[in-house]
């Protein structure tokens, strides 16, 4: 039997997806379900001090409004609403708690009616009396106010005194803007309330994360909560922690003794959590020779003013570059908008944009080739820990890209190359994640009929997962793919963390490892009590399961077949449950690696930028599904092309509001902006990193691909733009 | 804090519209619903008629994830009323399939992995449908222009193009 593990196996959900019938969480349509609309503060900060919801109940069909004067009780500390994924330092914002304004975009009442249109209009009326207060909300502007914080990096040498005395100098500020997810499915959240106990349809990256917030927030017991999410339409980390509109709805669905349904607008996700806008400056110093003698990272970014959320944007040249004297700070700003969260790649995407930029810069000081400074600069060794990689096939990324790409023809000269009425420009990047692994618990119920059910609590996020586990599931015990099924997205199945961070592959696949050994255990212990058994002196690791079979794997002669196994002893089904090993070790750092190549054509009246080209190289471990795995990385570098050209969150900061809170005016890449996608994985075998040697493709995409582009875009004008996204104003020079 | 569930009952003086009966075709199967005339196309569908393959993403007519195909051509039916569709043929991503058997854009998404998340997917399948019935789309170029009205935040859109060439291929 050919293994289903690194083959291009069709996702298992496709038809569910194709055919309409894959259910979201706005989409259980349970009798006598009441919709509920929010009503959104019009201003940054301060206090309610009136609400009037007359107009709103002369509505017909308006059941109630609540707000923080008439809703259910909720918890009044903390630790109640921290949730996994929340900040370690901080107040986590309470939905319709009280009467202060933290944010633009806050709800502060939720309309319920018997329908949604009737909700909406009635939440037009619902009049509210504000108590202003001055806010801030520009990063640019409070920069000064910006505070450190620890962070793990620690600095080598003397950064300054090498940066003064470098032959060859690079500093500059760069900037990205702040960007927000909009996943395509709407948040939404459907909460059945049933004689005390609670089911809920939520979008979510973690059912038990939010299941067990609700038993915080709403003082429950876990056996009273289910939290249900089989589908979610895109999540990108704005569903890693439990969103408002899942406490609004269960708020109703208390309120009203009936099931609630609170789907938000597009433009009420602008409050939702963002990839916090960000000033990077990069100082570089480099020997004559071209290697570096100084790198200082420093990051500004945004929070909120009641909790500190950072991620590690400043330590990625630790593992991309050896530098004697480095020196990493980061430093945040409080705004008065809502907690800024986990994007895609988060720091990295943001941290190794600036970075990749920085070398294309250095480089040209040098008069290097890029690509070529790279690997003058090539670490072997994590150079804040100074430990090893499990693995690292950046040099083979690099050589792989640049050679399908066509690197060797490029003329290093800005505006060397034209076509037409274009200017082309080619450019590149590293990029560089990590390879986590979280404990989790994946159950297997096996069935005498040669059916296997492999379950946790994981969500598929659209990455792949059922997909992947059945792949694995399939392989560990010796069954066609069609005879496995996969449940997920349940909190009431075994543990498992909140979907995000690139880990979920190598944690739940490496349970299913551990779980079948155990499955595989039981089974051999039945055969073994067969009369005149062939596998009578086996142990568990001298057999594997293949083709319905239990087989010794010295003489595949002697086997079993699974059911006559499970038949000897009326065994009508096996059901185990086990956890990944993750280990402690520190000896060694875990990374993934990639290397980006990309070419612009640049109209040079109008500056209109076109992505021609772009060949995305990864190193990522053990590749499960070569077909899951492409799209994933194609996926991250369109966010990559969309972060570079597109992306960005405009406020006016004199209302402290967002101006382009909808799709139309937040662009993101759209099919005619996407070229030339080519996918390159790298061969990476690691049997240290875990058992099965993987290390997840989340977040790698996207990492390095805006650099890459931004280098490109230099490449081809001439123009060096630092402050994304480049947009045309900022590439065509009048004067 | 007062507890709510004893919501003032007052004069309602704000009057909605009032409801009006209609007649869809739907999927083939006729379907009377009596919706009030503010209610979308997609909304009637989602929430009258359970039919929610088709999706929404913003209710503005911005992201296309509400395509449907209404006598054979594609529109956002969020941008759509109900009540102005009265006797229309409408065709959503339900009714794509024959007896069990995909269409064979439905089949070439699944097989060029041409989504991820699958939120948009409805209204890539049904515009690509409506597209192949328009006969503009030969080229890769052609087809991206005139499948930008779909977005898809997970990044197919390379995969959509090459399902929609297999589509076109294969029929």
């Amino acid at each position: 039997m050919a293994s289903y593990i690194g083959s291009a196996t069709s996702r298992i959900d496709g038809r569910a997806k194709v055919t309409g019938e894959a259910r979201y969480a706005g989409e259980f349509n349970v009798p006598g379900l009441v919709h509920g609309y929010v009503v959104e503060s019009a201003i940054p900060k301060g206090r309610v001090v009136g609400i009037d919801t007359s107009g709103a109940l002369e509505v017909d069909g308006v059941i109630d409004v609540l707000t923080h004067r008439n809703r259910p009780p909720m918890a009044d500390n903390d630790d109640a609403y921290k949730d996994e994924v929340a900040t370690e330092k901080g107040s986590p914002y309470r939905p319709l708690y009280d009467d202060r304004i933290l944010f633009g975009g806050q709800p502060l009442a939720l309309v319920l009616a018997e329908d949604w249109e009737s909700a909406r209009v009635a939440a037009s009326r619902v009049r509210i009396e504000y108590q202003k207060e001055p806010h801030v909300t520009d990063l640019h502007a409070q920069r000064d106010t910006a505070f450190a914080i620890d962070t793990p990096e620690k600095p080598r040498g003397d950064a300054g005194k090498a940066f003064a005395s470098a032959a060859v100098r690079h500093v500059a500020e760069y900037f990205i803007p702040t960007e927000h997810h909009n996943p395509m499915e709407l948040f939404a959240s459907t909460a059945i309330w049933d004689d005390g106990r609670l089911t809920v349809y939520d979008k979510t990256q973690g059912v038990q994360n939010v299941q067990k917030y609700l038993c915080g927030v709403f003082k429950m017991k876990p056996d009273e909560v289910r939290v249900l999410g089989p589908y979610m339409g895109g999540g990108f980390g704005a569903g890693l922690r439990p969103q408002y509109q899942v406490v609004l709805a269960v708020l109703g669905a208390r309120a009203l003794k009936r099931p609630v349904r609170v789907m938000l607008t597009r433009a009420q996700m602008y409050a939702l959590g963002y990839r916090p806008a960000s000033i990077e400056r990069l100082a570089l110093g480099a020997n004559s020779g071209g290697t570096l003698d100084a790198m200082t990272h420093e990051a500004i970014a945004v929070t909120s003013q009641f909790e500190e959320f950072a991620r590690n944007d400043t330590g990625w040249g630790n593992l991309l570059y050896k530098s004697p004297n480095a020196k990493f700070e980061h430093r945040l700003v409080k705004l008065d908008l809502p907690t800024s969260c986990d994007m895609r790649a988060p720091g990295a995407a943001t941290g190794v944009y600036a970075l990749e930029c920085a070398m294309d810069e250095l480089a040209i000081a040098l008069n290097t080739d890029p690509v070529q400074l790279r690997l003058q600069c090539y670490s072997e060794r994590h150079q804040g820990e100074d430990v090893p990689y499990t693995s690292k096939q950046l040099r083979e990324c690099y050589r792989q890209g640049a050679a399908e790409f066509g690197w060797d023809k490029r003329n290093p000269q800005p505006r060397s190359m034209r076509e037409g009425s274009e200017l082309v420009g080619w450019g590149m990047a590293s990029g560089v994640w990590e390879a986590l692994q979280m404990p989790a618990t994946v159950r297997i119920v096996l069935t005498a009929n040669g059916h296997a059910e492999v379950a946790t609590a994981a969500s598929d996020i659209g990455t792949g997962t059922y997909t992947i586990m059945a792949q694995v599931a399939a392989d560990m015990l010796g069954l066609p793919i069609d005879n496995i099924s996969v449940k997920l997205g349940d909190s009431t199945l075994p543990q498992c963390p909140v979907e995000g961070g690139s880990w979920i592959a190598s944690s739940v696949c490496n349970a299913i490892a551990n779980t079948a050994r155990e499955v595989r255990g039981d089974l051999l212990k039945l055969a073994r009590r067969m009369k005149d058994s062939p596998l009578a002196d086996a142990g568990v690791d001298d057999v594997a399961l293949t083709d319905g079979k239990i087989v010794s794997k010295r003489d595949a002669n002697r086997a079993v077949s699974i059911a006559s196994a499970m038949l000897s002893d009326n065994a009508e089904r096996i059901t185990r449950e086990e956890t990944n090993k993750v280990a402690e070790d520190k000896s060694h750092a875990r990374n993934v690696h990639s290397a980006i190549f990309a070419e612009v054509k640049v109209d040079e009246e109008l500056g209109v930028i076109r992505v021609t080209r772009l060949v995305n190289a990864v190193a990522a471990g053990r590749i499960l599904n070569l077909k899951t795995a492409h799209s994933q990385v194609m996926g991250g570098v369109v966010w990559g092309i969309g972060m570079a050209l597109h992306e960005e969150t405009l406020f006016d900061h004199r209302f402290g509001r967002v101006m382009n809170a909808n799709i139309a005016e937040y662009h993101v890449p759209v099919n005619a902006d996407v070229h030339d996608i080519k996918v390159i994985f790298v061969d990476e075998p690691d049997e240290t990193v875990n058992p099965l040697g993987i290390k997840g493709l989340g977040e790698i995409g996207i990492v390095g691909v805006a650099a890459a582009i931004a280098n490109a875009v230099y490449h081809a004008t001439g123009k060096r733009v630092r402050d994304l996204p480049i947009t045309l104003d900022k590439v065509v020079q009048f004067n | 804090m007062a507890r709510s569930g004893t919501a003032r009952r007052v004069t309602r003086a704000a009057t909605v519209p009032e409801k009006i009966p209609i007649r869809l075709t739907v999927n083939g199967s006729q379907m009377e619903l009596t919706v009030a005339p503010w209610t979308t196309l997609l909304d009637a569908l989602r929430d009258h008629l359970d039919l929610t393959g088709t999706k929404k993403g913003c209710d503005h007519g911005q992201c296309g994830a509400c395509t449907v195909l209404v006598d054979g051509r594609r529109i956002n039916s969020c941008l759509t009323l109900a009540v102005m569709k009265e006797g229309a043929e409408i065709t959503t991503i339900e009714g794509l399939a024959r007896d069990g058997e995909l269409h064979p854009l439905q089949q070439a998404f699944i097989d060029q992995d041409a989504f991820q998340c699958g939120y948009c997917t409805s209204g890539q399948i049904c515009s690509a449908a409506g597209l192949i019935a328009e006969g503009k789309a030969r080229t890769p170029d052609e087809i991206r222009e005139l499948m930008s009205g779909n977005i898809c935040r997970c990044g197919a859109y390379p995969n959509i193009v090459a399902a929609i060439l297999q589509a076109m291929e294969r029929s």
